[in-house]
């Protein structure tokens, strides 16, 4: 049972890491018409040019024929979360760059807390961005139904998902300048081999089943799959389990990578 | 386990460090001791091994063999215990430079877990001690090199560490930010308030230390007073002691 000065410090502590990460969000508009910038784009202008080519036939979750935009949304949702996670990743290596991870990693609390912290603040970007997208996406006539409301624990799922991806990641990534190999060997293959943009069957359809193997496997499809459902209002169990499994192991991985005894710090000096 | 330093319990016990990277050993069982008040100089040229003691001391790094005790607490079995009783100045700035000093210093009481009322009512009075109080709401990149040092040295202390950890806190600095840095530590160790362990290169600093730690290829080539540095190497100057002893034990790991 933790006591409750425990509790008021933990309380001031995630201010701290949470407050920094929106505080450093928000001093950067840039930075958020880029997150909006970039699902946009494929909203408006790859909807409109596959619109007609993709053809999309009833698929679960789905009871008709559904827009091409409606079919894109969760995809571009993941998206958000996707590059705001890897973003969060660049933020660490940043902070420790510039020595504020140390100050973090030499505050008074069990390190799994501040980690804890830092992947909440990870998070919340990520939703705020989200939930701005699918306004967006509403004025460019998706339908708005209480769905949407039900989709928001999936989204805080999958951007934890993500964002906890990140902070593993950011413990192997040792400068800034790697970050372009990030880009290249993480955010394009698991967007791009997963359900985000076509459903599974058309990778079978077109005989590229090792794509089709790859993507079935990606927790960024888990990731798509729960939204998609949760924003028809369903459950996807499956969906929800890989997600909340690859968040932890990642998460676990993240914790043992900053572990001075097991981590980098020790490996490498 | 005692949490207030007294004249029998030191407020930093470090015991027989090791540490190495792959093969190559940076400290071989290194021990020290400080207590309240005390004003301790680690001295050693570069690649001594002082920033590893700092590391490790700081609880970034854990040591290989041996431990490290601060107002009692294990830092590898309460590290944060022991850690609510540390201050550091990092030898590299650790301030968001796009932050106010104020919103660098409330990160840190924060993390801390002090209430924002006490908290803001401290930084007012830190910041004043260094005569900072007008700088309160600039950004830090707006500061000159000597007064980030200050915000620093301010932030180090808003916990009210009784052990202050010194990392080649003067590096970068005009020799007036230096003197007025090193004055500010001196006159903190002297009201009893910390203990600190001040690790440099530079000898001028630590003339009037209290105790001398000299560190060569991550062994402790002497400890005592600064006169007893001098005298062990026939009375020369305490900078010239340092050179010969750093020479004797050969050139840096």
């Amino acid at each position: 049972m933790l006591r409750p000065t425990i509790l008021m410090h933990l309380a001031r502590a995630l201010r701290a890491v949470v407050g920094r990460e929106l505080n450093k969000f928000l001093r950067q508009p840039s930075r958020l018409a880029s997150s909006l910038v970039r699902p946009l784009l494929w909203f408006v202008v790859f909807s409109a040019g596959f619109h007609n080519v993709f053809g999309v036939a009833i698929i679960a979750p789905y009871e008709t024929y559904v827009d091409y935009k409606e079919y894109m949304l969760p995809g571009l949702l993941g998206m958000i979360a996707l590059f705001n996670g890897m973003q969060s990743s660049l933020s660490m290596v940043y902070d420790r760059e510039m020595g504020v991870m140390r100050l973090l990693l030499t505050a008074p609390l069990p390190r799994g807390w501040l980690l804890g912290f830092k992947l909440a603040g990870s998070t919340a970007l990520s939703l705020v961005q989200m939930l701005v997208f699918m306004a967006v996406a509403w004025a460019f006539g998706v339908d708005a139904t209480w769905g949407w409301l039900a989709a928001l624990p999936a989204m805080l799922l999958c951007a934890t998902m993500l964002a906890a991806l990140g902070l593993m990641l950011s413990v192997h990534i040792r400068q800034l300048e790697n970050f372009a190999g990030t880009m290249n060997f993480v955010i394009f293959p698991m967007f791009f081999i997963s359900t985000a943009l076509y459903p599974l069957w058309k990778l079978r359809e077109s005989g590229a089943l090792w794509l089709y193997q790859l993507a079935q496997v990606n927790p960024f499809t888990a990731a798509v799959e729960l939204m998609r459902y949760a924003l028809q209002g369903q459950l996807n169990i499956q969906a929800a389990a890989i997600v909340a499994l690859t968040a932890a192991l990642s998460f676990a991985l993240a914790l043992r990578g900053y572990d001075p005894q097991r981590g980098w710090v020790r490996q490498r000096g | 386990m005692p949490n207030t330093p007294t004249p029998t319990n030191p407020v930093l016990q470090a015991q027989g460090l090791r540490k190495s990277y792959g093969q190559r050993v940076a400290l071989q069982s290194v021990s020290l001791q400080l207590h309240a008040g005390e004003m301790v100089a680690l001295l050693g040229p570069n690649g001594a091994g002082k920033s590893t003691l700092v590391q490790l001391l700081s609880g970034l790094f854990v040591p290989d063999q041996g431990s490290i005790q601060i107002l009692g607490h294990d830092m590898r079995t309460q590290a944060p215990r022991a850690l609510a009783g540390l201050g550091v100045v990092f030898q590299q700035s650790a301030l968001d430079a796009d932050l106010s000093v104020q919103a660098n210093l409330l990160f840190h009481t924060d993390l801390h877990g002090i209430p924002r009322r006490v908290a803001l009512q401290r930084i007012a009075e830190g910041l004043a001690q260094h005569g900072l109080q007008a700088e309160r709401h600039a950004p830090v990149k707006a500061l000159s090199g000597g007064n980030r040092r200050k915000v620093e040295l301010v932030r180090a202390l808003l916990h009210e560490p009784a052990f202050l950890l010194m990392d080649e806190a003067t590096v970068g600095l005009d020799p007036a930010s230096r003197k007025t840095l090193v004055d500010s530590v001196y006159a903190l160790t002297r009201s009893g308030a910390v203990a600190a362990l001040w690790a440099t290169h530079l000898v001028d600093e630590v003339e009037q230390a209290d105790r001398v730690i000299v560190l060569n290829k991550g062994l402790v080539l002497f400890e005592g007073t600064p006169a007893g540095l001098s005298e062990r190497c026939g009375g020369i100057s305490m900078e010239s002691a340092f050179l010969q002893l750093c020479a004797q034990a050969g050139p840096g790991i």
